[in-house]
């Protein structure tokens, strides 16, 4: 195990509150405004680990627990996923099953420290986290298996690595399938428009910020850290796909991964900025339709 | 039984003049009057000596352009109009609130606004049954908003019924509006809704004038619908921005935003307030237009009027946002006659209701805009009636500032009030119809002030709009109403 393999975390630890950071200057250049500084995200996160936090009396340790776990399997779900040619630190067969697993666990905390809280906002939020997640985990699994199947690998750097020692235009439209299917599970499980509004204050229309309302102070920043973990660990699988970078191709590999990875971000502050918010009867259409496209790459990786 | 008083807008009659009828004649001639075409504009009561309370209803016509007056003297109870017309209901509550009359057969007898204090200790309805469970939101909301309490009884994401709960901003304005001074009125009016100064100043100037027989010159009339219809405009645009934002779409949002802000400094350019407070007053308007004002008045108009029609045109051709707009919380053409809702809610049922054009005031008597109607009755007929405003309002201004009659801007001397008359004044507001009813005693002294803001018929529209639709769609039917909590409060 070499040391550069340390480098995949500590960059996702570093630099994913930037990719909100980019997302909301993004949006902010398409409305006419200035927008706050690209390192607004990480004062924010400061801000909110020096404030005190309020915990309900109707609450236990299943509310407490929500943040901290969830920034736990974030941060070991860091530690899965290779960048830009680098290596991840734990690397293993199957391990693509685990992130996905760690990804479920993160929410699975979530959802329960919200419906502990008792608040009718907070269930309904809960509801929905849980009835889009089931539409969006069916297409990340078949994404990643269509991959596997594809290059032969089970492992997410071997995945990576495959994908790059064959061009795009050997692998065909399964790689390209998959990836678009990942950018929508991105969208979706980042609480993106078109699916949920980041930036809503309307508690009746939000479905991950709704479910963290009562989180104050330190637990809201684990809360918004994890999140940013989640955004670029989800981004760094599709620009992982999009822009394979082969084994050893480091410093040129993770320089054009980093740069796909603001692209992703300045793509994602467009589509936020041009497009509505989906009608939350359709997210499952969407997701749906997701699926289907992982489900069609994993049929033509088979052919 | 005999035949009610009509009178038009703005004109007066004495107090005794309004027939005065039994109880049961009375509660006939209303549902006649309902039936036969007219609309409760006002329905209120005043103490009439001893334990009696005189009911008075104003009707309105407006195929006719006239204003029905009729009352009852009732006491303890009095058989209640909601069950046969059901846009009586909040107005029999708030009799009852007010003078703890009970309205005999009311289906829903609860507050309005809880003048004795105890708010919020009213029973709501409830949905009962397994799967089904209760949202309660407000009165203190994530956002910069006013107070309202609102209860969901739903079934997952479908809502089987909203209750409305208002009242936490009850200041009792129509008690100072005749117990206190005089000269503190026009601010309590200009203030009873603050994004309405100019329609609700323009309604009590109007009752002032047509009391004291003032006659107002016809430049204070351009001025003040210029006033008016730059109320509008920035209240639309206004609207339509915070609709793009509910949906998520940001340029319409921030542009919009932006825009409403240059239309309330066109205000700002007339009299120095960017919501018009201290233009209107009983006989003109304080602030005269000079030329080089009113170039510059037209000059940014034109550049507002471009931008507007930039970000507002995005929000049709982008699809996304229609898909958002179209068919959430319809109206049926049915349920907005017989809750006799006002303003863009009506117009967008494919309503042609229009106090401008109904019972035509000021300068509308001499220049029409044309009236912008819609047929669905859902988000987006609500929110293009507002476009469709907008696109009259601008040339109207545009021609009314060319054109402005010679002359004074106010009427020179104050007059006092008449004694013993009672007058109605109507003014379409942005958000609709505002009704202003005031009365003098034998000592020509203001005794009796009634206010209905278009937002206290629309609100229950609001909680039908709701029926059945997504509970998620509630804040985009919300602000596709965009009512007043102050105007309903009062």
């Amino acid at each position: 195990m070499s040391p550069t393999c340390l480098l995949p975390p500590v960059i996702a630890l570093v630099f994913s509150p930037l990719l909100l950071g980019v997302i909301n200057r993004t949006k902010a250049r398409f409305a006419g405004r200035a927008g706050a500084p690209l390192h607004q995200p990480y004062h924010d996160l400061l801000k909110l680990l020096r404030k005190g936090a309020v915990y309900s009396r109707t609450t236990t340790w299943l509310f407490r627990a929500g943040p901290v776990v969830g920034l736990g399997a974030m941060l070991a779900a860091s530690a899965l996923v290779p960048f830009g040619g680098l290596g991840a630190p734990l690397a293993f067969e199957g391990d693509l099953l685990v992130l996905a697993g760690l990804l479920a666990l993160a929410r699975f905390v979530t959802v329960n420290a919200a419906l502990d809280t008792g608040s009718s906002f907070e269930g309904m939020g809960a509801s929905r986290e849980v009835q889009f997640s089931a539409l969006a985990e069916p297409a990340l699994f078949l994404g990643l298996a269509s991959m596997a199947r594809e290059t032969g690998a089970v492992s997410l750097g071997a995945i990576f690595a495959s994908l790059s020692a064959h061009p795009w235009a050997e692998s065909g439209l399964a790689p390209l399938l998959a990836a678009v299917a990942l950018a929508i599970v991105f969208l979706a499980e980042n609480a993106r428009i078109p699916v949920d509004d980041p930036n809503t204050h309307l508690e009746l229309t939000m479905i991950h910020e709704v479910m963290v309302l009562d989180h104050s102070g330190p637990d809201f920043a684990l809360i918004q850290y994890g999140a940013a973990l989640k955004l670029w660990l989800l981004g760094s699988l599709v620009v992982g796909m999009l822009l394979p970078v082969g084994p050893g191709s480091a410093p040129a590999g993770v320089a054009l991964a980093g740069g796909g990875m603001i692209a992703l971000a300045v793509l994602t502050g467009v589509v936020e900025s041009v497009m509505a918010r989906l009608r939350l009867l359709r997210v499952p259409q969407l997701l749906v339709g997701a699926g289907a496209l992982s489900s069609l790459a994993l049929v033509l990786a088979f052919v | 039984m005999t035949s009610p008083l009509t009178l038009h807008n703005g004109e007066t009659c004495a107090a005794g003049e309004v027939p005065l009828l039994a109880a049961a004649e009375f509660r006939e001639e209303v549902l006649q009057a309902v039936e036969g075409g007219r609309r409760i504009a006002a329905l209120f009561g005043r103490p009439a000596g001893g334990d009696r309370v005189r009911l008075a209803a104003v009707l309105a016509n407006g195929a006719e352009g006239t204003l029905a007056l009729t009352s009852a003297d009732v006491e303890k109870s009095f058989h209640s109009l909601t069950p046969d017309c059901p846009q009586a209901h909040l107005f029999e509550r708030e009799i009852a609130e007010q003078f703890g009359l009970v309205p005999e057969g009311h289906p829903w007898m609860k507050p309005v606004r809880f003048p004795r204090g105890g708010a919020a200790v009213t029973d709501f309805f409830r949905v009962r049954g397994e799967e089904v469970h209760e949202v309660a939101v407000g009165p203190v909301h994530a956002g910069v908003i006013e107070p309202g309490h609102f209860r969901f009884q739903c079934h997952g994401e479908e809502v089987f019924h909203l209750e409305i709960s208002l009242g936490y901003q009850h200041r009792g304005v129509e008690r100072a509006m005749i117990e206190g001074r005089e000269a503190r009125r026009i601010h309590l009016i200009e203030t009873l809704a603050g994004d309405t100064s100019i329609g609700h100043a323009m309604a009590y100037a109007r009752a002032m004038e047509a009391l004291s027989g003032a006659r107002v010159p016809a430049r204070a009339q351009a001025l003040r619908g210029i006033a008016l219809e730059l109320e509008r405009l920035a209240n639309h645009t206004g609207d339509l921005a915070a609709l793009a934002n509910d949906v998520g779409y940001l340029p319409t949002a921030s542009y919009g935003g932006r825009i409403r802000g240059d239309f309330l400094n066109l205000t700002a350019l007339l009299c120095g307030s960017r919501f018009g407070r201290g233009l209107v007053r009983p006989g003109g308007v304080r602030f005269d237009l000079d030329p080089t004002r009113a170039a510059e008045l037209v000059e940014r108009l034109d550049a507002a009027t471009r931008d507007v029609g930039e970000a507002v045109n995005l929000l049709w051709e982008t699809p996304s946002v229609m898909a958002r707009f179209e068919e959430t919380g319809s109206i049926s053409r049915e349920v907005c006659e017989q809750l006799g809702l006002v303003g863009p809610a009506a117009r967008a049922c494919g309503v042609g209701r229009d106090v401008r054009h109904e019972f035509p005031y000021g300068i509308y008597r001499f220049f029409q805009i044309p009236m912008s109607t819609w047929e669905t009755g859902d988000v987006f007929a609500r929110a293009h009636v507002r476009w469709l405003e907008i696109q009259r309002s601008i040339p109207f201004i545009r021609e009314q500032v060319k054109a402005l009659p010679e002359g004074p801007a106010r009427a020179d001397a104050a007059h006092p009030l008449e004694a013993g008359r009672l007058c109605v004044s109507l003014v379409e507001g942005w958000r609709g119809e505002i009704c202003h009813v005031a009365m003098t005693d034998a000592a020509g002294r203001l005794a009796a002030y009634k206010i209905v803001d278009p937002s206290f018929h629309n609100w229950t529209g609001l909680a039908m709009a709701l029926r059945g639709q997504q509970i998620s769609d509630f804040p985009l039917c919300n602000k596709s109403f965009n009512l007043s909590y102050c105007g309903h409060d009062l």
